[in-house]
């Protein structure tokens, strides 16, 4: 046929060519090349009938991408469980090994891989958050025990030391280790007012931060009341408000305050940030609490919270361990009064932080849901004055105290007398009063020029308010701030210390002040030296001073901010050799109740301290301790079903002591 | 004489893959035939709408053994038309390399295939040792020898390792030196004539009513039809290479243009690494982790050219973090199924291999 002219003439010898591959090397690989020591012991000792026994005389290596067998380094690995979740083929299971250290940021379990499912895609390589995970170049293994194949991957494969194939790279990684950036008010505008710093993320924002989280939930231990952090994220996620403001109020009743100024210890222990940025857990939770209208705080609670038993709570101070102990209780089935010294309740988030941090109308619409749920709070109450602690006994069935660490602490030096010297909290709640309207500019007492000394979050707090009262008052401003710490172990914060220097606080770090400087009466600045240390070898608090290197650090006005100290007047007599003090704080059993005194708890700052989350997870276990001690004591009424539920949900949730995670300082 | 059901399963040498043919004859001539899919039926299609954009990577693959790299891609330019997503130059080149070296090595293994069914074994181990070099280059680039996972949304996964073109280039001109041999051994082979000219006969309607592509419709009907140049992806619309046809289509034609393919793709190849600029080679489809991608709203057909005709994925979002729906046309579908009904029956018992072979039939994505 014509069609097969195109074809070159066909000859039978043809083929024959083919012959020469006779003298050439076989391009297949021999069985001895392929094995590992390993494979080739355990062929040879199961096949009696090979005459040959195997060798692996040079095995053959696979190339340096090569997807094998996974190694994973136990030092690095989270147990985060972030593979698991990838996996395609479920070839993962987290074991759990309780014989690793508990330990903030890390979960104790580790992967095991079941290589009869694998297909050795390196997805989980790809995603591990820390990048413990990778690949070797071993890829042979047999066995007749089907078991061996799920193994639990360390640095070494099988016993053996061997090379590493493929690993994540930057281009393969399937994180997003970046944070979505929030918006700031800029450093000229915001320091005219009072305008809050932080503007807040938007819905598509909130959403693509919240599409950075892996669930995997190591920031749940290290959050002092155990919020639901994975799920309020994923809710965000989903766009589902609701859900995530219901999932919220599981363990926080304080979010408004918490996802604006919280400590976010979850943040230090993300996985995320073991390469890269954390998730913005704090503003997450605040875009709820944000985007949630009132309404829909009706759904957190969908009937009302009823008296399940006949007896009467009495709660010393408004600060957030007293309001999450007054929230649990309410939900617990008990009438609660709260007592308040000042004229609003909400303790440091109302007198202590700074209106540009937590404003009013955020710390409001936290109080006001627990108001809303039947907790009557009292203020301007003192207990001491207005009403004895004696009379709360008698009265009440329990009487929590949560009244804080709300007086100032100055430092005993030459000069700290003079009336232009304050200490923190002596100022603060002025400048949050004025903030509020509730004093004129000309009654904040602020100098032109003033010295700050401290480097803790508050000593920022002071500082930072100085400067937007003095451009109030006088145009511009003249802040110094000096604490005994450098840059790398100053105790505030990063942000604070970026967002204070951007509001031009000029910082003098590493020295101590000597005396207060004073010339015809008035301050005329503060004499600090050189401060060569600030803990000793065995890690405790004593500084050391070069005294030939000094600084007339020249200022106005000094501000102490130094710590704070308790208010116990409201103690009495009566009481006080079973109310025992160590270093100014209130002893008491984990859950706050005082040893001999059954019917007294405490919490927050006076009993463990030092931040808010950790004043709200007193106030809940307090809150169920208290339950424990009243319940089958008090005569109860009829409960409904969904009252049932809603006692064993708070039970449920009642925090354990967080772990602590290790901080990172990313300034140097 | 009576009428004898025979069964050519995939214990056959000569059968491709996992499926089998039954053949009703009457003596050596096959009367009746269809094909038993459903052997590999694991599903896929469904899997896929389970699975999360980017853990379908692990499973796509497996929709054609022999060439899985199609299945990356088609998936992959898929989601990027609905992503609207622009991936860097450089990726498309490492892509193209990728899916052509495929092509060489799924060409070859069906060419080589022929020597099971006539007992001309050297030609089958020739050519699976050259795949078998092609695996050692692939396991290079991606670290894997036959489900690479390499081409993903984006781009692909990552950069060529260094000193891999060089390996490249070597390689193919070594082939390309030896093509003659494959022929002298394959087609030109006076013993294998016999099996192969004049035989195994695909009909020119078998185009139109049956929507074959690939070879067997150039073959057929002679027209040059080939995604790579009506439709152009990656970056075929730059380099130059030709579509053999013939205007008959028996198994010696179908072999010859498979040879013949196997230098244009060893004539792309060598472009490519020529052309192919540097820069990155991966973009994410958008922010978060990646099991919170998602892939917005809409539908798409991605139809590339496979080594056996048209292939293509047709996928629906409805915005979500895996795809809604998804729909393979695997190239070997209409020859593979209804061919093997429609066009089998008439030729000899020895011929089925053959006709299978030839034809360009992957079990797997039939059975999707
Ligand atoms: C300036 C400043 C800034 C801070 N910033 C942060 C921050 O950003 N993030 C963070 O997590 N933590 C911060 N803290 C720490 C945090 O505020 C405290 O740990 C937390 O508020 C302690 O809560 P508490 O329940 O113990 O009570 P507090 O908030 O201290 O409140 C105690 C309340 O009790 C009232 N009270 C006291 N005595 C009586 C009495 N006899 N009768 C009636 N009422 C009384 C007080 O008026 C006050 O309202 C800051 C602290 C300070 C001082
Ligand atoms: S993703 Fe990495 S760090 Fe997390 S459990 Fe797996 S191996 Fe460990
Ligand atoms: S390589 Fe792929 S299949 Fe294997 S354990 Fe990792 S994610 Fe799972």
């Amino acid at each position: 046929m014509d069609e097969n002219k195109k074809y070159p003439k066909s000859s039978i010898f043809k083929p024959l060519r083919h012959f020469k591959y006779l003298f050439k090397r076989p391009l297949s690989h021999p069985l001895d090349t392929v094995l590992t020591a390993k494979n080739a012991d355990y062929l040879n000792k199961n096949n009696p009938f090979r005459k040959n026994k195997l060798k692996n005389s040079q095995p053959r290596t696979g190339p340096d991408n090569l997807r094998g067998f996974h190694v994973n380094d136990w030092e690095q690995c989270i147990g985060c469980a972030t593979c698991e979740e990838i996996c395609p083929t479920a070839a993962i299971e987290m074991v759990p090994r309780h014989d690793l250290p508990l330990v903030a940021g890390k979960l104790q379990q580790r992967p095991v891989i079941d290589y009869g499912r694998c297909c050795f895609c390196a997805l989980c390589v790809d995603t591990c958050t820390t990048g413990s995970l990778k690949m070797s170049k071993e890829y042979v293994f047999g066995d007749s025990n089907p078991n061996s194949f799920k193994l639990m991957p360390t640095e070494k494969w099988q016993d053996h030391e061997v090379e590493l194939g493929y690993q994540k790279s930057e281009v393969t990684d399937l994180l997003d280790l970046k944070r979505i950036e929030m918006e700031h008010v800029s450093p000229e505008e915001r320091v005219k007012s009072y305008i809050e710093v932080i503007r807040g993320y938007s819905k598509e924002f909130a959403k693509l931060e919240a599409s950075r989280c892996v669930e995997c939930g190591v920031c749940t231990a290290s959050c002092p009341v155990q919020m639901h952090i994975p799920d309020y994220i994923r809710a965000i996620w989903e766009d589902d408000i609701e859900g995530g403001l219901k999932i919220i109020y599981e363990t926080n009743p304080l979010p408004g305050v918490c996802g604006r100024v919280c400590t976010h210890n979850c943040e230090t222990a993300c996985s995320i940030a073991q390469r890269g940025e954390a998730i913005a857990i704090r503003w997450l939770k605040r875009y709820i609490i944000d985007s949630a209208p009132d309404e829909m705080y009706e759904k957190i609670f969908s009937e009302p919270v009823s008296e399940v038993i006949n007896a009467k709570i009495a709660i010393a101070g408004s600060g957030p361990s007293s309001l999450s102990a007054a929230y649990y209780l309410r939900g617990l089935g008990y009438t609660v009064d709260v007592f308040e010294e000042k004229s609003r309740a909400g303790g440091v988030a109302s007198f202590g932080a700074p209106e540009y941090r937590i404003p009013d109308y955020a710390v409001e619409k936290d109080i006001n849901f627990i108001k809303k749920i039947g907790v009557n709070i009292y203020t301007n109450t003192k207990i001491g004055k207005d009403i004895t602690l004696e009379e709360l006994q008698k009265k009440y069935d329990a009487v929590y105290l949560g009244t804080g660490f709300f007086s100032a602490r100055k430092l005993n030096i030459p000069g700290s007398d003079h009336p232009d010297v304050m200490g923190a909290m002596d100022f603060l709640p002025i400048t949050r009063d004025f903030a509020r309207g509730a004093i004129s500019l000309e009654d904040v007492n602020v100098k032109p020029s003033v010295v700050v000394v401290g480097g803790g979050d508050v000593a920022f707090d002071v500082a930072r308010n100085a400067t937007r009262i003095q451009i109030l008052k006088y145009g511009k401003a003249n802040v110094k701030l000096t604490s005994l710490e450098t840059l790398d172990i100053l105790p505030g914060s990063d942000d604070e210390y970026l967002e204070g220097t951007e509001e031009y606080i000029n910082c003098f770090l590493g020295h101590g002040p000597q005396e207060v400087v004073l010339k015809d009466g008035k301050i005329k600045g503060l004499r600090v030296t050189k401060c060569t240390r600030v803990f000793d070898e065995t890690g405790r608090f004593n500084p050391e001073f070069d005294n030939t290197q000094e600084t007339l650090l020249e200022g106005e006005q000094v501000f102490f901010s130094v710590g704070q100290a308790p208010d116990y007047s409201y103690i009495p007599e009566s009481l006080k050799d079973k109310v025992i003090i160590e270093r100014g704080k209130i002893k008491a059993s984990q859950d706050g109740q005082v040893a001999g005194l059954d019917w007294l708890f405490v919490g927050g700052d006076i009993f463990r301290g030092p931040d808010i989350i950790t004043g709200v997870s007193d106030g809940h276990r307090a809150a169920v301790a208290i339950d424990d001690f009243l319940y089958n004591k008090s005569k109860k009424k009829e409960q409904t079903e969904y009252m049932k539920n809603v006692r064993e949900a708070i039970k449920f949730n009642n925090p354990d002591l967080a772990l602590k995670p290790e901080r990172k300082r990313t300034l140097k | 004489m009576k009428e004898m059901k025979l069964f050519l399963g995939p214990q056959h040498p000569g059968m491709h893959g996992n499926a089998s043919v039954h053949m009703f004859v009457d003596g050596d001539i096959i009367k009746r035939s269809y094909l038993l899919p459903g052997m590999l039926h694991r599903g896929f299609e469904k899997q896929m709408e389970r699975k999360l954009w980017v853990n379908n990577i692990a499973l796509i693959p497996r929709v054609c053994v022999p060439e899985p790299d199609i299945n990356e891609m088609s998936f992959a330019i898929a989601t990027e038309k609905l992503l609207k997503l622009e991936i860097p130059e450089r990726a498309h080149w490492i892509r193209m390399i990728i899916l052509e070296l495929a092509r060489i090595s799924a060409h070859l293994m069906a060419y080589g295939g022929i020597g099971g069914p006539t007992g001309n074994y050297t030609l089958m181990y020739h050519a699976q040792l050259d795949r078998n070099l092609i695996l050692d280059i692939f396991e290079k680039i991606t670290g894997a020898r036959v489900y690479h996972q390499y081409i993903v949304i984006g781009g692909v996964r990552q950069d060529l390792p260094v000193g891999i073109t060089k390996e490249i280039l070597e390689f193919v001109n070594d082939l390309e030196s030896r093509l003659v041999e494959y022929r002298d051994l394959g087609i030109d082979n006076a013993s294998m004539i016999m099996r192969i000219k004049d035989t195994i006969m695909l009909p020119k309607e078998v185009v139109w009513e049956l929507g074959v592509t690939g070879i067997g419709m150039r073959s057929a009907v002679g027209k040059a039809y080939d995604i790579r140049k009506v439709a152009p992806y990656a970056r075929y619309d730059q380099v130059e290479f030709e579509v053999p046809t013939s205007s008959y289509s028996d198994a010696r034609a179908r072999l010859d243009i498979k040879i013949k393919e196997v230098q244009q793709s060893i004539n792309i190849i060598k472009q490519c690494i020529e052309k192919m600029p540097e820069g990155p080679v991966r973009v994410k489809p958008g922010r978060g982790q990646s099991m919170r991608w998602t892939v917005p709203k809409g539908h798409v057909y991605a139809p590339i050219e496979s080594s056996r005709g048209e292939f293509g994925y047709y996928m629906v979002s409805n915005g979500g973090t895996t795809p809604w729906r998804v729909g393979v046309r695997g190239a070997s579908y209409p020859q593979g199924l209804l061919g093997i009904e429609k066009y089998l029956p008439g030729t000899r018992i020895d011929d089925a291999a053959l006709w299978v072979d030839t034809m360009g039939i992957c079990a797997p994505e039939i059975d999707r």
